[in-house]
């Protein structure tokens, strides 16, 4: 590879703007520059440099913070379209998400579910958006952190001309004499905590290098962060499950893989009343309840060795709890939180077998709605069999149906046998409704009452790249306090042929740099730099071109 | 800096980089995939009892095929479907194939009532808390899995079926 011998003697990489050491300008085009672009210090970004095989393009493509800001563009676009049409995973749907959209949307619904946007996260091609922020991110980083780090590393106290020159602070004058001038200036530049290096009466001071790597700390971060929501694809790191479960279950707790089960003894929800003080009253009686507590008292339990699907395995009690809203249960990492529930589902009903001329009753049935028997026996040759049992009824085609499992509307068909009819009688009864199929009867079945239960929906918890993701955005908090709390500031002092030159760089804050640079010179004969870039402006102002 | 380090050095770089991605990409739609039971993968092992206690073992059908039939009460198609499936399984129960309806979870007395209106007589077994529809990533219903005597899947069909579909579904699966 063609290196770069600069008058000073250094060797540089190809492709070097400005002399690693001595700061000399290298490139033809960057001398016709009046101020020189000092972001990565004139280093050899290798990303420009060679340009050969696929793999070279592929870095390339990727070091380019143009097309780093064009990815996070684009995915700041596409996220914003996701939030259009609510996202699948929000959603409690009974058709398959395709003809949902397409239903409710139109044509637009059904682009959108086509292009992934009902699944934002999850689509193939945000994921590859965001993967690539990520390959940029690492790949810009080391592109210039690495050809910046060596620069700042091999960089000399004395500089060519043509460097200082063009730095944004400079002046030059001819000066007899300015040792001791110097001399005060850098005693007084050492107690401004800069890093003194002196070189042949040249002298250069700087300090807040450091300042220079926030950035890179900062994409550290990120990268982490990224890492850390990459895991969250990885089985067993990452679980985020509802699971209702009925007073009196026992469920296996979802996302456990079968090791952890769950009974629910019962869910109370407690409001305040006049007792909790009078501070509650006011707002009692405005609002009428306000709820003081949502809890599930619940038992863990874990499963004895592995079970298939469907097979029951033995039970182990671990623990009773009440779960409160904050207070979840812990198990292994996972947590179980008060997240929702529902009142008063009904659970039985209650009819009793009633002659309709006497109103003479002969006993009651309760049926179980979760688990109702065929046969119930009323003794003394009365007896009720359910013949069919509709959850959520409803007439279709002109037979009943049960539109879902829940009981949300039951329906029952009952044949009443009684000694004077042993053959029974068929009746059909749903809430409010009685339809003798078979003619008029002389019993019917009598509604007396309902029991009701209460369901907890809990949320089920579990993540592991939670501690790589906080320490993914501390040390991203770190880079940024880093960058944008200290500055990178240099001063060059350097005297040739009677002549003293002084420049000054610093990666931000100008304003206060210039006022430390006044600080210290003052009382000297040495002259104070000005800013090159107000010229600039100034000659642009009246129509004069001078920077290419 | 030496050419053939930069080469080595950057392609190192991508290579994990890439398979970092490729892994995320593979995982997120495994995560999809691993709710649904694939065809050609092994068919997942379950264990369901039926209305009489009785428990069924799929991997006790090794050497036949198994027509896996997921159904429900309240789904219409189903009720069409499930004579069809009775008639054919009366003629191919003597070469190999057994029926296996599982309910998605109801109470006994609607199964009960509907195995006898239709008079069905493969067994019925009731997977009370959808474990197996979780396995088998049931959704929506009629499902039905096609199990070779080997014990993978080969087919898998949503939506009703015909007389003359169910033939050739148990056609295929015979051992």
């Amino acid at each position: 590879m063609n290196k770069i011998k600069c008058e000073c003697g250094h060797v540089n990489p190809h492709g070097t703007v400005l002399c690693e050491a001595c700061g000399k300008v290298l490139v033809e085009e960057e001398k016709k520059k009046k101020l020189l672009d000092m972001r990565y210090e004139g280093t050899a970004r290798r990303s420009q440099t060679y340009n050969r095989s696929l793999v070279d393009k592929i870095w390339n493509f990727f070091s380019s913070v143009k097309v780093g800001v064009w990815l996070i563009v684009v995915t700041l676009i596409a996220s914003a379209l996701g939030t259009i049409f609510p996202q699948e995973m929000n959603l409690s749907i009974s058709v398959s998400a395709e003809e949902y959209y397409q239903d409710r949307y139109g044509i637009f619904g059904q682009i959108y579910y086509l292009l992934g946007f009902h699944d934002l996260y999850r689509s193939w091609w945000y994921i590859l958006l965001v993967a690539s922020i990520g390959v940029s991110l690492v790949i810009c980083s080391l592109d210039r952190a690495v050809p910046l780090y060596k620069a700042l590393k091999k960089q000399r106290v004395t500089r060519h001309n043509s460097f200082l020159e063009r730095q944004r602070f400079f002046t030059r004058a001819a000066m007899e004499n300015a040792n001791q001038d110097i001399e005060l200036v850098t005693a007084r530049l050492k107690k401004k905590h800069y890093k003194i290096l002196e070189e042949n009466g040249n002298v250069m001071a700087e300090k807040g290098r450091f300042s220079r790597w926030g950035p890179y700390v900062n994409h550290i971060g990120l990268i982490l962060f990224l890492f850390g929501i990459m895991l969250r694809f990885v089985p067993g790191f990452y679980v985020n499950e509802q699971m209702w479960l009925k007073e009196g279950e026992t469920k296996v707790i979802p996302g456990t893989d079968k090791q952890y089960y769950l009974a629910n003894h019962a869910f109370v929800l407690e409001l305040y009343d006049e007792e909790d003080g009078e501070v509650y009253k006011n707002a009692i009686e405005e609002k009428g309840g306000i709820v003081k507590n949502y809890q599930s008292s619940v038992t863990l339990y874990k499963a004895v060795g592995e079970s298939l699907p469907g097979e029951k395995p033995e039970l182990q009690e671990v623990k009773n709890y009440d779960i409160r809203v904050n207070q979840p249960l812990k198990m292994d990492h996972y947590a179980v939180y008060q997240s929702s529930y529902r009142l008063n589902e009904i659970s039985a009903m209650t009819f009793a077998l009633t002659n309709k001329e006497t109103g003479e009753q002969f006993g009651n049935i309760t049926i179980d709605l979760a688990n109702p028997k065929g046969n119930y026996d009323l003794g003394n040759g009365y007896s009720v069999q359910v013949l069919s049992y509709f959850p959520d009824f409803e007439i279709l085609d002109g037979e009943p149906h049960t539109k879902t499992p829940n009981p949300n509307n039951p329906a029952f068909a009952f044949k009443m046998i009684t000694p004077d009819k042993p053959e029974g009688e068929t009746s059909f009864a749903a809430i409010q409704q009685t339809i003798e199929p078979l003619g008029e009867n002389t019993y019917k079945m009598a509604f007396q009452s309902v029991e009701t239960v209460n369901y907890s929906g809990l949320t089920v918890r579990k993540d592991l790249t939670l501690g790589i993701i906080s320490v993914g955005g501390i040390i991203f908090l770190l880079g940024v306090a880093q960058g944008s709390f200290w500055q990178h500031r240099r001063i060059w002092i350097n005297q040739s042929k009677g002549q003293v030159a002084i420049a000054a760089h610093t990666n931000k804050n100008w304003f206060t740099l210039m006022k430390e640079i006044q600080a210290v010179l003052a009382g000297t004969n040495l002259p104070i730099p000005f800013d090159q870039q107000l010229d600039k402006e100034e000659a642009k102002q009246q129509g004069v071109n001078t920077v290419g | 800096m030496n050419k053939k380090n930069r080469q080595i050095r950057r392609t190192v770089i991508l290579v994990l980089l890439a398979v970092a991605i490729i892994y995320t990409l593979y995982a997120n739609f495994t995560k999809d995939d691993r709710k649904v039971a694939a065809v050609g993968d092994k068919a997942p092992d379950f264990v369901l009892t039926d209305l009489d206690g009785k428990e069924y073992k799929l991997s006790d059908y090794k050497g036949k095929g198994v027509f896996l039939n997921f159904w429900g009460t309240y789904c219409k198609p189903c009720k069409k479907e499930m004579p069809y499936v009775d008639n054919q399984y009366k003629k191919y129960k003597e070469q190999g194939v057994e029926v296996l309806a599982v309910n998605v979870g109801e109470t006994d007395l609607a199964i009960e009532t509907f195995a006898n209106q239709y008079g069905l007589s493969f067994p019925i077994v009731v997977d009370e808390d959808a474990e197996v529809q979780e396995a088998y990533g049931i959704y929506p219903l009629p499902a039905t899995f096609l199990i070779n005597p080997d014990g993978k899947i080969v087919k898998y069909i949503t939506g009703e079926m015909n007389e003359q579909m169910v033939q050739q579904y148990m056609e295929m699966i015979k051992p």
